[in-house]
């Protein structure tokens, strides 16, 4: 249960079957912005099943250049995404990536 | 944990995910829906309603994401999901595939015979 | 309804279609679906008549949902925009519980899983992409352009979103934020478009002219008030 404005990071990690969580985001920390409540999982919705127990969503904001790097022009810009629970990890002590 | 498919052929961050791909031009060219789309889309909304509840929407894009690159990205985006809509109706035991093949030849019997 | 909208769908007469007659169905059909019948046509028609012969789906049902969807235009979008614009008590109540609040209006989007509202201005601009697949709040907008839907904009529009809006002929200092919203689960996004200047006097019709589906998008920004009379 992630707090809004905590730091998380993204997990880095494969999965073979049906995924809502972007690979560009993978290994990548922004701040919780909004809980925006629990949902069937669509990872097991995907293949007929019920989708419990339902996951929490997370909206989470990222910088543009933690994700692509200081190469990315504008240091102002930024990116939400809405993650499910299981795929975030606290990093409130992280370093971010690209800073 | 995570729950597979003999379907799941392809590796992670696949064809479909493509935040950040390196890719060109946008083509910004727009034309009216076709009666077929129409239909496609109308189709995909029944089954998937809760009243309905053939299949959730997230198995349908499970399905087109298990497509060869190939089909992925040479598929108009309307035939993908008529596609999808057919595999589902399989995996769910709704039609069969001879079913669905026997109808089609049917089909294409009577538009041959109008000159079609 | 003045929308310039190119993917508007125009009227079709469904209304003397009779969907259980399989051949009056195809008499029925525009000219291209005569001249470049494909596998994927007849697979369609074929899913269609086993449906329905087997009680799953009625060709009722079929035709009902082509309406209600075809009746979606970005005119819902733009209606809403302009009353949050006009009307500080709605926009509030809009930002809070936005389908709620659009149900009120008596706007059916009782499909839409969840929709978040989100406000271009005070330096930052949103722009909305699915770059996993196409989710689109098509019970407010309609069916998506596209170009929404293309390889290209969910590519390009999360990593270099200032050139795709350049390209898109929007230009925005490098003092706004730009923020890309990717609808990575359920939550299908709205953009309320920075109201222009000039627009103080304009009453809720009047202001909807001004908002394109792209400026719901975020693609777009909302159109200047004309000096002269409508053209349209």
């Amino acid at each position: 249960m992630f707090t809004q404005g905590t730091r998380v990071k993204v997990q880095d990690r494969q999965i073979s079957g049906h995924c809502r969580t972007p690979q560009y985001l993978k290994g990548k920390i922004g701040e919780v912005i909004e809980d925006t409540g629990r949902w069937r999982n669509p990872e097991l919705l995907a293949y007929h099943k019920p989708g419990l127990p339902m996951a929490r969503l997370f909206r989470v904001r990222f910088r543009q250049i933690d994700i692509w790097g200081a190469d990315y022009p504008n240091p102002i810009d930024t990116l939400d995404a809405d993650l499910y629970e299981h795929w975030l990890e606290d990093a409130e002590h992280a370093v971010a990536e690209g800073a | 944990m995570n729950p597979s498919h003999p379907d799941d052929s392809h590796p992670a961050g696949a064809h479909h995910d493509l935040g950040g791909a390196l890719l060109g031009a946008i083509d910004r060219c727009e034309h009216p829906r076709t009666l077929y789309e129409m239909r496609v889309d109308a189709m995909l909304m029944r089954l998937t309603h809760p009243s309905c509840g053939a299949f959730k929407v997230d198995a349908m894009r499970r399905a087109i994401e298990n497509y060869s690159r190939l089909e992925y990205e040479g598929l108009p985006y309307y035939d993908r999901w008529i596609k999808a809509v057919r595999q589902l109706l399989v995996e769910q035991g709704i039609l069969s595939d001879s079913q669905i093949n026997e109808r089609i030849e049917r089909i294409r019997a009577a538009r041959n015979q109008q000159g079609n | 309804m003045s929308m310039h909208d190119p993917s508007a769908p125009h009227d079709h007469d469904h209304h003397d279609h009779d969907h259980g007659d399989h051949d009056h169905a195809d008499s029925h059909a525009p000219i291209e679906d005569h001249d470049t019948v494909t596998e994927f046509h007849l697979l369609e028609q074929a899913l269609r008549e086993l449906l329905i012969e087997a009680g799953v789906l009625s060709a009722a049902e079929i035709q009902q949902q082509i309406e209600l969807q075809e009746a979606k235009t970005p005119a819902l979008g733009a209606k809403i925009v302009a009353r949050a614009w006009s009307d500080d008590g709605f926009r509030a109540r809009l930002l809070a519980d936005p389908k709620a609040t659009i149900t009120d209006m008596g706007i059916d989007v009782s499909y839409t899983p969840a929709l978040t509202v989100l406000e271009n201005g005070a330096g930052v601009h949103h722009v909305v992409v699915c770059t996993l697949c196409s989710c689109y709040p098509r019970m407010i907008l309609g069916i998506p352009p596209a170009w929404y839907k293309s390889r290209e904009y969910r590519a390009r529009v999360v990593r270099e979103p200032r050139t795709v809006l350049e390209e898109f002929g929007v230009s925005l200092p490098d003092t706004t934020e730009i923020r890309v919203v990717d609808s990575t689960a359920d939550l299908r996004y709205l953009v309320i478009p920075e109201r222009p200047a000039g627009t103080e006097s304009l009453n809720e019709e009047a202001l909807a002219e001004l908002i394109s589906r792209d400026a719901m998008i975020g693609t777009g920004l909302a159109k200047r008030p004309n000096a002269g009379p409508s053209t349209q």
